[in-house]
C-alpha cells in the first residue's frame, strides 16, 4: 500500500514539473534543445549547422511588432559584430500568420530583403519551438553558449524607444561574460513586446 | 440669409461640440518616470480599480478595448475604475492616439507611461509580468489579481471583479 501511495506521489510530481517544463520553458542553466525551421531563403535550418559557434543569439522576434522593428537595426548591428566571433543571431517569428497575417512567410522573405537581415531568420511552423524556450512575447532573446545551455534570457538592452538612451547592453554584455569565461550578470532581464499571436 | 437660420446652424454647433467629448491631449496624464505613475497601482481607498496595460498597435489589446469599456456601464453604480495606461510612444500621441481615442469613443482614463527603461519597472508592477501587452491588473484595498491575456467578453471580466465588490 505504502509502495503505491509513494508511486502515486512519484507520479503526480512527475506529471507536475513535465507541465513546469511545458508552460515555463527553459531557465538560465538549462540545455536548449535544437530544432529544425525553414528560413526566409527556403533552406531548413538547425543550431547545429553552424559549425564552430561559441554560442548562439536565438531571438524570438517578429515583422508586425513595434518593439521587434525597434530592434531590428540592432540586432543587424549585433550580428555582425559578434557572428564573426562565433554568435550568430538566429531569428524565430513565433507567430501565427492566420492571427497576424504580417507575419506570414512570404511577408518575413519581404522584410528580411528590405532590411537585408544578415542572419537567418526562421519560421516557427506549427508553434512547436517558442514554448519549448518558453517566449512570451517578441522580441525575446536566448542566448546559449556552445554547449546550448542557457546562459542568459531577456531584453537586448535597457531603451527599446530610444537606442541613444541605452545605459546597459544587457546581451552585448552577456556575450562578453562568455568570452571572458564568466556568467552573465543580470542573466535574465524583462522588456516591454508584443505577446506571442496564437490561436488557442 | 434669415438670421432666425444662423441662430440654429450656431446653437447646432453649440450643442455638438458639448455633446462630442473630443479627446485632447491635455485630457491625457503623461508619466515620464515609473516612479510617478507607481501610485496608479497602489490606490488605498473603497474604489475597485482595473488597471489595463495597452498600446494602439497592439492588436489583442484593442480587441479587449470594448470589453473594459463596457465595464463603466455595467457598474456606474459601483465604486470600479477603469484605468488604460498606453504604452503608445509619445511622438505618435496626436497622430495615433488621440484619433483612436475619438473614434472608439473611450469613456475610461487614460494615462500614458511613457519611461522607456521597461526593463527597470516591469517588476514593480508585478513580478510575475512577463512585459507581453496586453497585462490586465485588477485590485482594490484587499486583494490584487493580474492578468497576462487577452479577454474575450465583458463577462470574463465581471466574474473577476464581483467578488471584489462584495468584500
Amino acid at each position: 500500500m505504502k509502495f503505491y501511495t509513494f508511486l502515486s506521489i512519484a507520479l503526480c510530481a512527475l506529471t507536475m514539473s513535465a507541465f513546469t517544463v511545458i508552460s515555463d520553458g527553459y531557465g538560465v542553466g538549462d540545455t536548449a534543445t535544437d530544432f529544425k525551421l525553414k528560413n526566409v531563403d527556403g533552406k531548413f535550418v538547425s543550431l547545429s549547422d553552424y559549425k564552430d559557434a561559441k554560442g548562439y543569439i536565438v531571438t524570438f522576434t517578429c515583422n508586425h511588432c513595434p518593439y521587434a522593428v525597434m530592434y531590428e537595426d540592432r540586432l543587424i548591428a549585433l550580428h555582425n559584430e559578434f557572428a564573426p566571433k562565433g554568435y550568430p543571431v538566429v531569428a524565430i517569428n513565433p507567430n501565427d500568420p492566420a492571427v497576424q497575417p504580417a507575419d506570414s512567410e512570404a511577408e518575413m522573405k519581404v522584410r528580411a530583403e528590405e532590411k537585408k537581415f544578415p542572419f537567418a531568420y526562421l519560421f516557427d511552423e506549427g508553434q512547436k519551438v517558442y514554448p519549448q524556450f518558453g517566449a512570451k512575447k517578441t522580441p525575446h532573446v536566448y542566448l546559449l553558449d556552445a554547449d546550448m545551455k542557457v546562459r542568459y534570457i531577456g531584453a537586448i538592452d535597457d531603451s527599446p524607444k530610444d537606442e541613444a538612451e541605452v545605459e546597459e547592453k544587457y546581451l552585448a554584455n552577456a556575450i562578453m561574460a562568455l568570452e571572458k569565461g564568466k556568467d552573465p550578470s543580470p542573466a535574465f532581464t524583462k522588456a516591454i513586446g508584443c505577446s506571442i499571436k496564437s490561436k488557442s | 440669409m434669415n438670421k432666425y437660420f444662423l441662430i440654429f446652424i450656431f446653437s447646432f454647433c453649440i450643442c455638438a461640440c458639448l455633446n462630442a467629448q473630443e479627446w485632447e491631449k491635455s485630457d491625457l496624464t503623461l508619466y515620464k518616470s515609473f516612479d510617478d505613475f507607481e501610485a496608479v497601482l497602489h490606490q488605498n481607498n473603497d474604489t475597485t480599480y482595473v488597471i489595463n496595460f495597452w498600446a494602439t498597435w497592439c492588436g489583442p489589446c484593442v480587441k479587449e478595448l470594448p470589453y473594459l469599456e463596457a465595464l463603466n456601464e455595467t457598474y456606474k453604480n459601483e465604486k470600479l475604475k477603469v484605468v488604460l495606461v498606453s504604452l503608445d510612444f509619445e511622438k505618435l500621441i496626436d497622430k495615433s492616439l488621440i484619433p483612436f481615442l475619438n473614434k472608439k469613443q473611450i469613456v475610461s482614463d487614460v494615462v500614458l507611461l511613457l519611461d522607456g527603461k521597461a526593463s527597470k519597472w516591469i517588476d514593480r508592477v508585478d513580478p510575475n509580468w512577463s512585459g507581453a501587452i496586453p497585462f490586465t491588473i485588477v485590485y482594490n484595498k484587499e486583494e490584487r489579481l493580474f492578468y497576462e491575456r487577452q479577454f474575450h467578453s465583458t463577462e470574463e471580466l465581471t466574474e473577476i471583479i464581483n467578488p471584489l465588490l462584495k468584500n
